[in-house]
């Protein structure tokens, strides 16, 4: 069998895709696999768990590699809603722009999108690592738990509102800053991490000139007297 | 959930294709709204003393010959009639109120669904791929066209409850979401003599539109004033004579996607809705941003073209 299979979503059903990269790709000895026309179609590659590399030409739907595992999946086009959600290791990486939610829930691996992401980036990131080339749109980060996302761009409104311990980092500007997500200075192990990050998803930028917006932590104790304000 | 879908056209000679790419967009669309479907199709103005007046049979046979003949009667002579199955559009040079009453009076198994020199609609329960195909939607053309897939989420499924919604003339608007205040907006708006035809949101938020327009606003401001008026998650899609206009809540929760070429704006719930669209390989495609206001005009043969206008 030769080690790159390809696979033309105008002859075969997603589902018939799926079934195959859960039960006939792990173990085999194909390493690579090419997916032509995905024409926005839902759910491709969701559910990856080996070590493969998914290339998919052309424009791809909702929930792009969900909850991947150790594959590297590669869309050469815009994805739509949750792109890598609940992802728990592997990377997946957007050469276009994707739509709400990317990254939603990713509990590991690196999600990469050289374009820009819209509303409700990284909600409730659990752990993974999240490298936006451009902007971010409104509610991204909310209630994220864990890991790190990097913006080069501009962040929309509302950036990290409740967060938890996930720090974001953002070199344009932030539109506003949700409840209880604070700014906060640069340390040098930030820097580190941002240019570690941006070297990861090979994306350029100047490490230094990044924001630090982290949790202020004053929503983790119900206070019946803040009257909701935070 | 819901699908929407429109596609105006920018090279005139595609014109005539019309129906025939739109018809994919709505079947696919048919994943987020199966239980019913509709279209409003604008072509160009043929006769400018007539209005065109799209009519829904409700069930029975459909008596169209008797229904043309009692209305040239009691209205004069020039009057014609397209008969499509349950859905007919009647030319006549009656004005709207008049035709509506007679219709109350004599037809009351008839719905009125749309008024204007150029739109004309059809929307009908079942599933989009049927309706397309009852109505022969294929052989549709002009200049601009929006469509809906309905899931029923907040009132009954039946073919007035189903989108396009419209009021006044030339006018009509698709929506996936729901508002949480069409009863207060509904109840305002019948205080100022407006009439209901059914409970459902989307009829709340097209009337207001309308009734902004009445009282001079542009669509535009009618849609900015509807920022502060209309509560819950929308995308709206809407069509007049001129133009294509599309809008989502600052929450935008309910999808969109836009691709522009030099021969046609489409707008889809999903980019799949739109993979199938001759040169979409080379199309702008793009997400609207929320509380934006696009505006596409409509093209008229050997007139310059214009770009989407932004407010």
């Amino acid at each position: 069998m030769s080690d790159t299979v390809s696979f033309d979503l105008a002859q075969v059903s997603v589902r018939e895709l799926n079934r195959y990269f859960h039960s006939e790709l792990p173990g085999s000895e194909v390493t690579r696999i090419s997916v032509q026309n995905p024409n926005g179609r839902h759910s491709i590659g969701v559910g990856l768990d080996c070590p493969v590399e998914v290339e998919i030409h052309g424009h791809a739907g909702y929930f792009i590699a969900g909850m991947n595992k150790q594959a590297k999946v590669t869309v050469h086009g815009n994805v739509g809603w949750s792109v890598g959600e609940n992802m728990m290791s592997g990377e997946v990486r957007v050469n276009g722009h994707a739509s709400e939610s990317a990254g939603a829930s990713a509990h590991g691996g690196l999600l990469a999108i050289d374009g820009d992401a819209s509303s409700r980036c990284g909600i409730s990131l659990k752990g993974g690592n999240l490298v936006v080339a451009g902007d971010v749109g409104h509610f991204s980060a909310f209630m994220a738990q864990a890991g790190t996302m990097v913006v080069c761009g501009n962040a929309g409104a509302n950036l990290g509102d409740s967060l938890y311990e996930a720090v974001v980092y953002v070199g344009g500007a932030i539109d506003s800053l949700g409840a209880d997500a604070r700014e906060e200075p640069m340390e040098a192990t930030d820097v580190e991490a941002v240019r570690g990050l941006l070297a990861e998803a090979g994306f350029e930028g100047d490490a230094g000139s990044f924001r630090r917006v982290a949790s202020a932590r004053s929503l983790y104790h119900w206070n019946a007297e803040a009257h909701q304000e935070y | 959930m819901c699908g929407i879908v429109g596609l105006l056209i920018r090279r005139p000679e595609l014109r005539a294709s019309l129906g025939e790419l739109a018809v994919p967009m709505l079947d696919c669309m048919g994943d987020r709204g199966p239980d019913s479907a509709g279209l409003a199709v604008f072509a160009p103005q043929q006769d400018s003393t007539c209005l065109g007046f799209s009519l829904y049979w409700r069930g029975g046979v459909p008596d169209w010959d008797a229904v043309l003949e009692q209305h040239r009667e009691a209205a004069g002579g020039d009057a014609t009639l397209d008969a499509n199955g349950d859905n007919g559009l009647l030319w006549s040079s009656s004005a709207p109120a008049d035709v509506a009453t007679w219709l109350n009076q004599e037809w009351p198994c008839i719905n009125l669904l749309s008024v204007g020199h150029r739109i004309r609609l059809f929307k009908d329960e079942g599933h989009p791929r049927d309706i397309a195909s009852r109505y022969g939607f294929e052989s549709l053309s002009g200049t601009h066209l929006v469509g809906h897939t309905r899931m029923a989420t907040e009132s009954m499924v039946s073919p007035a409850h189903a989108h396009p919604f419209t009021a006044g003339q030339d006018f009509c608007l698709v929506h996936n979401g729901s508002l949480s205040n069409p009863n207060s907006v509904r109840r305002r708006l019948q205080r100022r003599g407006i009439a209901f035809e059914t409970d459902n949101d989307t009829e709340a938020g097209c009337r207001y539109l309308e009734w902004r327009m009445r009282e001079g606003d542009s669509l535009e401001e009618a849609i900015e004033s509807s920022f502060g008026e209309l509560d819950g998650f929308f995308t709206f899609l809407m069509a007049t004579a001129e133009k294509m206009v599309l809008v989502r809540d600052a929450f935008a929760c309910k999808p969109a996607v836009v691709a522009e070429t030099d021969d046609y704006v489409a707008v889809g719930s999903e980019f799949r809705a739109l993979a199938h669209l001759p040169g979409i390989a080379g199309a702008k495609v793009y997400e609207p941003s929320p509380q934006v206001i696009y505006s596409w005009p409509v093209v008229e043969a050997g007139a310059p073209q214009q770009t989407a206008v932004v407010s």
